[in-house]
């Protein structure tokens, strides 16, 4: 138990020096610019002093070392800094705007679960058949076919042609399905040829055989044993893969006019508000890494053959 | 090799030809050419694809669209897999703090960044252009084949043929470079292949965002961007353009699982 408990303190403590440096990297990340950040914010017309007054704005006239440690400041009292033109803080937009992006990458891992897991057993409970063949192509399509392609021919199908669903934008429950669709189509390829190849897999080992012989019907057999220790990989790759549907969120966002914080990021840049842009990728990356560091914690404790140490 | 792996290739080589063979498909003159009355026009006997949103002929804009995807897929492989691999391999053999630095610090800052997220960063501060696609691309690619190296490294080293080089007195370089590296790079090949899809996939993807490649260049990605308010009018705009990253990103990937069975016969599905 103290082990456990040990390896617990020590994975949630890898994540300071690991979230310090994105952050330190996010920091630095305005400072590469060959161009003049101030410069493109006020345009060619602005006069020497609004452009000092920009500059001073955001900070960027003091030395390298101030400007760091007033970022950290900043960020730990909740300050991110303001858009200079509009005054409006930066965290207030990012706080509007995350839920939307959480609420899609929640769907479109709900939806995603739902698809393959009853796919990838009967799958491999039907190995070689017809619907095998049938979900191996549609995992093929999924990993292939971007979001910016699947979302407008999604859009053509249900919404226009047979007028199913809104073609865009937010506001109802409805709105959410084609996002989510579009979003965990590429999860649900991978999660189906997972269960599937973990189902068989399991279907070899001696309990089923057992199950089988004491007479349990085929449905028992796999849906209570088999699936029970045929998921504990595929835990996993949903916790990873939901890091990775937030970075996809920012392309499903722009199809779908989503208002998430990927599509605040995308508009952060064309505005140039180059705080906005920097809270938004802290806020995407720290969500990441988050997410995976309770997926493998989580991982621990399902799979009990895993070492504490 | 499989039956998929070979139409992988097959499709491969057809792209590969299509991105070198460019301007003797399809003349640059075309890819630029407006016709605003012949706009939006469906596929027909002239226009195969159809003509975009500026009367523009759709297949000579997906001929060199294909330039950009190959080259920018190449290179973005070609540097993250030389980064990857020099790092991976230094990491693997000298072991010790050099290994914790770089395995346990180093790879998990870039791993905390989710795929694109980092590419977008760097290119939203850096500025849109093939060049910074490629650096953009290529830092968020090395972690990949480093860590892939790492691990073939830390392996290999432990051979005995290994040790008998150290004991003739080879120096480290020489045993990295002669016995090491040539008996660890085999997965390489297969990630690189799978590598490639990403990257494809990638360079689409940031073009979209408006991230990428800057006009005048044709780039699938772009291509349904900028017809995105003629999707449902004009649907050939976007359904060409997607079948052709879909098509290359699977062809990549057929190649790239063929060669992972052929490699590795532990592999082979079930």
């Amino acid at each position: 138990m103290r082990g456990l408990a040990f390896t617990l303190a020590k994975r949630l403590l890898i994540i300071i020096p690991v979230m310090a440096a994105v952050v330190t990297l996010v920091f630095l990340l305005i400072h590469i610019v060959p161009g003049d950040p101030v410069r493109q914010l006020v345009g060619e017309n602005a006069t020497e002093e609004q452009y000092q007054a920009v500059k001073a704005e955001l900070g960027l006239n003091k030395p390298l070392i101030t400007q760091y440690t007033d970022y950290w400041q900043g960020l730990l009292r909740g300050d991110w800094g303001t858009n200079p033109i509009t005054k409006e803080p930066v965290l207030k937009r990012i706080s509007a705007r995350y839920p939307a992006t959480i609420a899609l990458a929640l769907a479109a891992m709900l939806l995603a679960i739902a698809i393959s897991i009853p796919l990838g057993v009967t799958a491999a409970t039907h190995r070689g058949s017809a619907i095998d063949s049938a979900s191996t192509l549609l995992a093929l399509l999924g990993i292939s076919l971007p979001g910016f392609a699947l979302g407008p021919l999604l859009m053509l199908i249900f919404s226009v042609e047979l007028g199913l669903t809104p073609v865009s934008g937010a506001g109802s429950p409805a709105h959410l399905i084609l996002p989510a669709l579009t979003l965990g189509a590429a999860m649900s390829a991978i999660l189906t040829r997972i269960v599937r190849s973990s189902v068989l897999e399991e279907l070899n080992e001696d309990y089923v055989r057992t199950a089988r012989a004491k007479g349990l019907p085929e449905r028992t057999v796999i849906y209570k044993h088999v699936l029970k220790n045929g998921l504990i990989p595929v835990v996993t790759v949903i916790g990873l893969q939901f890091g990775v549907l937030l970075a996809g969120a920012i392309i499903t966002e722009r199809v779908f006019s989503w208002p998430g914080v990927g599509s605040l990021l995308i508009d952060s840049i064309s505005e140039r508000d180059y705080k906005l842009t920097q809270g938004c990728i802290l806020v995407i990356a720290a969500t990441y890494v988050l997410v995976n560091t309770m997926t493998d914690l989580l991982y621990r404790f399902l799979d009990p053959r895993i070492k504490v140490d | 090799m499989n039956r998929v792996a070979k139409f992988g290739l097959a499709i491969v080589i057809v792209f590969m030809l299509m991105a070198a063979l460019s301007p003797l498909l399809a003349s640059w003159e075309k890819v630029q050419s407006q016709d605003l009355i012949a706009r939006l026009d469906a596929p027909d006997s002239a226009h195969l694809m159809g003509r975009d949103q500026l009367g523009r002929d759709v297949l000579s804009r997906i001929i060199y669209g294909a330039r950009v995807s190959m080259l920018v897929g190449l290179v973005v492989v070609s540097v993250s897999s030389i980064v990857g691999v020099l790092i991976g391999s230094i990491a693997g053999y000298k072991g010790g703090w050099v290994d914790r630095i770089i395995s346990s610090f180093l790879f998990n800052v870039f791993l905390a960044f989710p795929g694109i997220l980092l590419a977008i960063a760097m290119v939203a501060f850096l500025g849109p252009s093939v060049r910074n696609l490629i650096l953009a691309l290529s830092v968020i690619g090395w972690v990949g084949y480093a860590r892939l190296i790492r691990a073939q490294v830390l392996k290999v080293r432990e051979y005995d043929y290994v040790t008998a080089a150290r004991a003739l007195g080879a120096s480290d370089f020489r045993i990295l470079l002669k016995h090491i590296l040539p008996n660890s790079i085999q997965p390489l090949i297969v990630q690189a292949s799978l590598g490639m899809a990403g990257a494809i996939l990638a360079e689409a993807g940031m073009s979209f965002l408006g991230l990428g490649v800057p006009e005048p260049i044709p780039s699938w990605g772009k291509m349904i961007d900028d017809s995105r308010e003629f999707w449902f009018t004009a649907p050939h705009l976007f359904i060409f353009p997607g079948l052709m990253i879909a098509l290359a990103v699977l062809a990549f990937n057929f190649l790239g699982d063929g060669l992972r069975e052929r490699l590795d016969p532990r592999q082979r599905p079930r």
